[in-house]
């Protein structure tokens, strides 16, 4: 009896807890002390170019995951530009990349009253319902790298055009093959929605007349795994004996296939190149097996997105194709369609610039 | 609701000590009240440690009392809950079930294949159901047929689910739920902020102590998990039970998958990865013990919300994800150590009385 009588006492006290912790609220953002005269924002309304950008905005950064060099490196671009804007700058995030795990870190940042949110989506649409309820508590919604649901964000900072990417990649691996032979490619996995687009833009373009000495002998995928890679890289190499150069647009690819390359005969005879991160390929630029690779610089990604978030804020722009804002030492950009806006050119590495980057 | 009233040798012992005819055996009770009180502390000291941190959160972190960021915890915790609930009976009969967060995984995985493959989700949840089901049979017919300890069990069922999960769907997403059942996963009650899915955890957690705490059937866990040789002989199948308790388990398991799903607006492989560690943190730090034969309810539902209260505090102050974890594992630790060195010091009375 006793012990009924208890547990009835703790539950009901337990649920006592909750409901007036759940009833004595309503403090949302602005009800006390407003951070940020950021009222215009979130799609509607007029945009005003020549809207001052409030000096107090809070900008938080919410990466894939936190202690990612990538994101380390994209995070830094932001806090640069939240300094210059003379905002607050924030990094949050969870320890793990998965799908769920960012929602209670939107929560938080929407219950701290964050003005901008800039995130990189695990998944785009595990977070969308927490980034719609930040959005309506009055936050902006800036995605970078791996974009959400567009319904759930104001704006999306892609990295490059699939254009710029494939046109960069084609022309290095042409340079560094004299312009005519057997090239392949190595890619991630068979189904990856933006290796694909590449792909088919570079086959596209490899088979236009200024490229008509080049052709295409074969791709294989690597599944983004460095062992398989490596294999495949290989094999490659053993199928193709005449082959003239291998592209590789993933960065486990070609550090793989780049280590394979190394320590075999064909360094400095097949040409290598793709998109690579500068650490993970630091060596094998050194040592030669590798000329000129390319990626977009993080940096200036989360710099843009920076920039971007607070113009919106500041209601300089609503989100709208065709507006444009200045962003920094990057200078103008203009907003595309579905409130994309592509970081420009990718940036490529080489002996005499790779020194310059961290990540 | 202390299982100390529940266990079979408590309970057949005259209760009050006083009426105790011999000296010596007067001081052997009174030691032992005085510990059995000492560990019933166990649940309201755990009780207490909620009030406290969500006083102390209220009071020193901005933003943390609010009824908006109540519903954000309560969502957040409400899959370990959950999950919890059957897991806490596992435990006491001296049980575990390490794969529940695969299941949960593997449950996401089927759900979307199925959506995909044109099923309407009122027929896709109770399949759901029953392949949780399923999967906690496999789990129970292995642990009491086969014989084999459940921790080695489910890290294997872990591993296999989660793999299956993969197999399944890949590391693709589905997310094209409709919208009146993803919303409605996470609807507040009309005029607040309290998600309706409170309520049926509520209802749920209530279902679960009742059972536990005042019908035959929880004196026969706590039994089974004292003294599983002694149970068998007063004709209670320990078997059947653990076998049941791997099935409930899968069960709410596969429930937890399907609401993780709608609520998230999203089913993949890798849903709810490792919560199965974030829910036995929960279910020890409630006051159940590691070992079987002890524990209660509302310690538990205390464990999962300190936890929760804990997270959200310390995230609303900007404590970073990896002092998180630290924090987390920290409680994990204490809550087995200290009922550890709690009972060694019980052990060590009685043996010290009897020459004084």
């Amino acid at each position: 009896m006793r012990t009924r009588i208890r547990y009835g006492i703790t539950a009901a006290a337990l649920a006592g807890v909750m409901l007036a912790a759940s009833a004595c609220g309503g403090t949302t953002r602005g009800d006390g002390d407003d951070s940020g005269g950021s009222g215009g924002s979130g799609g509607s309304g007029e945009a005003d170019p020549d809207a001052e950008i409030p000096g107090d905005l809070a900008i938080s950064f919410l990466p894939k995951q936190l202690n990612n060099p990538y994101f380390t490196v994209a995070d830094a671009g932001g806090e640069e530009a939240v300094e210059e804007l003379g905002g607050e700058f924030k990094e949050v995030g969870p320890s793990e990349a998965n799908a769920s795990s960012q929602v209670s870190y939107i929560n938080t940042l929407s219950q701290q009253g964050s003005d901008v949110i800039a995130t990189a989506a695990n998944d785009p649409n595990a977070v969308c319902g927490a980034l719609n309820q930040a959005r309506q508590a009055g936050s902006v919604v800036v995605t970078f790298d791996s974009d959400s649901d567009p319904e759930c964000r104001d704006l999306f900072i892609k990295q490059a055009t699939s254009e710029g990417l494939a046109t960069t990649q084609v022309e290095m691996i042409a340079e560094q093959i004299g312009g005519e032979g057997e090239v392949a490619f190595l890619s991630a996995t068979p189904n990856a929605t933006n290796q694909n687009a590449w792909l088919e833009l570079m086959k596209e373009e490899l088979g236009t007349d200024r490229y008509s000495d080049i052709e295409v002998v074969d791709t294989v995928y690597g599944n983004d795994d460095d062992q398989k890679s490596f294999n495949e890289m290989q094999g490659l190499l053993q199928t193709h004996p005449d082959l003239a150069g291998v592209v590789s647009p993933t960065t486990v690819g070609l550090a793989a296939a780049a280590r394979y390359l190394s320590s075999s005969d064909f360094k400095g005879e097949v040409a290598l190149t793709g998109l690579g991160t500068p650490n993970q390929m630091r060596e094998f630029v050194e040592d030669g097996t590798v000329e000129e690779f390319a990626l977009w610089n993080p940096t200036d990604l989360g710099y843009l997105a920076a920039y971007a978030g607070a113009s919106q804020a500041a209601g300089r722009i609503t989100g709208e194709e065709g507006q444009t804002f200045e962003a920094g030492r990057l200078g103008e950009y203009e907003i595309g369609a579905d409130g994309e806006i592509a970081l420009g050119p990718p940036t490529v590495f080489n002996e005499d610039n790779i020194g310059d980057f961290d990540f | 609701m202390g299982p100390e009233v529940d266990t079979p040798a408590a309970s057949t012992a005259p209760a009050p000590a006083r009426t105790a005819p011999r000296a010596r055996s007067r001081a052997l009770r009174s030691a032992g009240a005085s510990l059995r009180s000492l560990l019933r502390t166990r649940e309201t000291s755990i009780i207490g440690a909620l009030l406290v941190s969500i006083l102390a959160a209220s009071l020193i972190v901005e933003g943390f009392a609010t009824g908006r960021n109540a519903g954000f915890l309560i969502l957040d915790v409400t899959a370990i809950a959950l999950i919890a609930l059957p897991m806490t009976l596992v435990v006491i009969t001296g049980e575990i079930d390490l794969s529940v967060a695969s299941t949960l995984g593997l449950t996401s995985a089927v759900m979307g294949q199925l959506w995909v493959a044109g099923l309407p989700l009122e027929l896709i949840v109770p399949l759901c159901l029953v392949l949780g089901s399923l999967l906690g049979a496999l789990n129970g017919v292995l642990v009491t047929v086969a014989g084999l300890p459940s921790l080695a069990v489910t890290i294997g069922s872990m591993a296999m689910y989660r793999g299956l999960a993969y197999v399944v769907l890949g590391d693709r997403a589905v997310a094209d739920f409709p919208f009146s059942w993803t919303g409605g996963a996470t609807a507040r009650l009309p005029g607040t902020d309290i998600p309706w899915i409170a309520v049926l955890i509520a209802v749920l957690a209530a279902v679960f102590g009742a059972v536990l705490h005042a019908t035959p059937v929880g004196r026969a866990l706590y039994a089974v998990g004292n003294n599983a040789e002694a149970t068998r002989f007063s004709g209670i199948s320990v078997r059947w039970t653990k076998l049941w308790l791997f099935v409930l388990s899968g069960t709410v398991a596969a429930g937890a998958g399907v609401f993780w799903t709608l609520q998230y607006g999203s089913a993949r492989a890798d849903n709810a990865f490792a919560l199965e560690l974030s829910v036995v943190a929960a279910v020890l730090l409630g006051g159940v013990s590691i070992f079987g034969g002890r524990g209660a309810l509302p310690g538990v539902l205390a464990g999962v919300l300190l936890l929760g209260v804990i997270r959200n505090a310390l995230m609303l102050a900007d404590v970073s994800s990896d002092v998180l974890d630290i924090v987390t594992g920290l409680l994990l630790v204490a809550s087995v150590v200290v009922p550890t060195t709690l009972a060694r010091v019980r052990e060590r009375r009685p043996r010290a009385a009897p020459p004084s």
